[in-house]
């Protein structure tokens, strides 16, 4: 292209803004993730054979208590749960502190595009291979240990499900800033709250054995009604182990969802303003 | 000798507990050390609550609690030395400074394990702590076989850091998601040591994984100084004596320390040749 038809075309194209913007940054923030995992092919089998196996473990130990069959499926579908756990927490929530660790929040903060958009794109990226990965996990466990499923309602779990993701997803943006905010600790605490989340989520039995207060307390967590309402919807014991009904937790999990998107949006506004005014939140070095 | 520990043990022991602990206050950081055991051994306590009528009287109960709590060192020893290879190469860039310094590097390597060792102690004295006065885990301190507790511990952790070893000199040669060697192994022996089922559950063809780990013979002594005669109620390995897994675990232990040295030679060399001591993983 020679210089005046370059010219021409750069006063022609107006750069996107609002929406497309918005849009657009989700889809191009999205693509290293759909792309850059498919090229990491032992990624992919680590993140999946490392959560399987706590699931083989854990289903052996209710063999060993001789369980009813129905636990090996709470087991198995915990088990794949962990998986958007692990990618929200490690893949959302410590990104823009990983972002700042290699150098490049600043040019996250300096770029025209909201945050918000970025950590979306994030989400649905992640959420894909993580999708892939829990399916490939319910498979497998399926598969090896005959679960017993007896599914209820298929529209019912697939709003579950969407909800559930919504408000994960929301918690992990909005807990991204506080990572932030707290440079290194965001990766010890990452690594310290994994296992008492798994226990407090109730990823591997019933959350009715907390007791009803404790695990109302505890369901500020979305998977833990996520899990608990999937669970009533795919097992026959289901019902009679839940916490809540199921229509019930679905509309704790939407206002979760709500609350939880709209904190990560006055967060990460907040954070962003400290960076360009402080210039100093984006230093790698503090 | 003494100036190998001053030089390599001693600022790596130092350095490695600054890097686990210097994030937090002291109290916060023990909070989060119990934290993590403390909260996987409630998975299994209410996991067990819910489905068990036994009462916490039953031998698995003990089996399945101590198991999960004493594997901890697994995680910080064997797991911790390819983390510490990780951390300096990657997160801190020093490991090419380190190996121009007139240091050995498995001194220390061992000396940066050291911390989280200690870390792992009183995560696991805590957590059977717990299991004993609040979760009525059937230990009796005044029951327990000290001498064999303690002999099966030092053999066992010294058996694990020779395995940490071999895993943290491969960890030097991988571009390739190197953080996940380590955790991996931990889940694979989780699954095959019989730490919290016995090995005869697993499918016939895969138990004889289980029978090649020192793993599963140091949970074994360690059961059995905890729990007294009801530690050996399960048929995997009540046949063998309290010697008899000893003379096994040693020799494991004489293996791994074997190939520690050899592997740690092997994959140095590889990583020099290859440019890889200050190689990053990112993508």
């Amino acid at each position: 292209m020679n210089a005046p038809i370059a010219f021409a075309a750069a006063k022609t194209t107006r750069p996107d803004s609002g929406w497309r913007l918005f849009l657009r940054t989700i889809v191009a923030r999205a693509y290293p993730r759909v792309v850059g995992q498919q090229r990491e092919k032992a990624w992919l089998f680590f993140e999946t054979f490392i959560p399987f196996v706590a699931i083989v473990s854990y289903v052996y130990v209710y063999r060993a208590l001789d369980a009813p069959p129905d636990y090996i499926g709470f087991v198995v579908i915990g088990g794949a749960m962990t998986a958007f756990w692990i990618n929200v927490m490690w893949n959302m929530s410590a990104q823009l502190y990983w972002e700042k660790d290699n150098g490049n929040l600043p040019l996250y903060i300096i770029a025209p595009n909201s945050l918000m958009a970025i950590l979306l794109g994030m989400a649905l990226g992640g959420m894909l291979a993580t999708t892939l990965r829990a399916i490939v996990i319910v498979g497998l466990g399926t598969l090896l240990f005959h679960v017993p499923f007896a599914l209820s309602s298929a529209a019912e779990l697939a709003v579950i499900f969407v909800l559930s993701m919504a408000a994960l997803y929301g918690l992990g943006m909005m807990l991204a800033s506080v990572f932030l905010l707290h440079g290194r600790n965001a990766f010890q605490i990452v690594s310290a709250l994994q296992e008492p989340v798994y226990f407090i989520t109730g990823f591997y039995f019933p959350i009715r054995s907390f007791g009803f207060t404790l695990a109302v307390a505890v369901s500020a967590i979305p998977l833990t009604l996520g899990l608990d309402a999937m669970r009533q919807l795919m097992f026959a014991s289901g019902p009679t182990l839940g916490l809540l009904s199921v229509r019930m937790e679905m509309a704790i999990l939407a206002v979760l969802a709500i609350v939880f998107v709209y904190t990560a949006k006055l967060w990460l506004d907040h954070m962003e303003r400290r960076a360009v005014q402080e210039g100093a939140l984006t230093d790698r070095r503090r | 000798m003494k100036g190998i520990i001053r030089r390599s043990f001693a600022p790596a022991a130092w350095l490695g507990w600054q890097v686990e602990s210097n994030w937090a206050s002291p109290l916060l950081f023990l909070a989060f050390s119990v934290l993590k055991p403390v909260a996987g051994v409630l998975i299994l306590v209410f996991m067990y609550n819910t489905v068990s009528r036994a009462g916490t009287s039953a031998p698995i109960y003990g089996y399945i609690y101590l198991g999960n709590a004493l594997y901890v060192y697994v995680g910080t020893v064997m797991a911790g030395t390819s983390y510490s290879i990780l951390e300096d190469r990657e997160r801190y860039r020093v490991l090419k400074y380190l190996y121009i310094a007139p240091i050995n590097i498995p001194v220390y390597l061992f000396g940066r394990a050291t911390p989280r060792f200690l870390a792992g102690s009183l995560a696991a004295a805590i957590t059977i702590f717990f299991g004993i006065v609040f979760f009525k885990v059937p230990v009796h301190l005044t029951l327990v076989n000290w001498p064999l507790f303690l002999t099966a511990l030092m053999l066992g952790v010294v058996c694990l850091a020779g395995m940490g070893i071999v895993l943290g000199s491969w960890t030097l040669t991988l571009r390739t998601q190197p953080w996940f060697l380590g955790e991996s192994t931990a889940a694979a022996l989780y699954l095959f040591s019989g730490a919290l089922f016995p090995l005869t559950l697993l499918p016939r063809f895969l138990q004889p994984i289980g029978y090649l780990m020192p793993i599963t013979y140091w949970l074994e002594l360690m059961r059995r100084a905890l729990l007294g005669p009801a530690a050996a109620v399960f048929p995997t390995l009540a046949t063998l004596s309290n010697a008899q897994l000893f003379l096994i675990l040693g020799v494991q232990t004489a293996f791994f320390l074997g190939l520690a040295f050899v592997a740690f030679r092997f994959f140095d060399r590889i990583a020099r040749d290859k440019g890889l001591i200050d190689a990053l993983s990112d993508f």
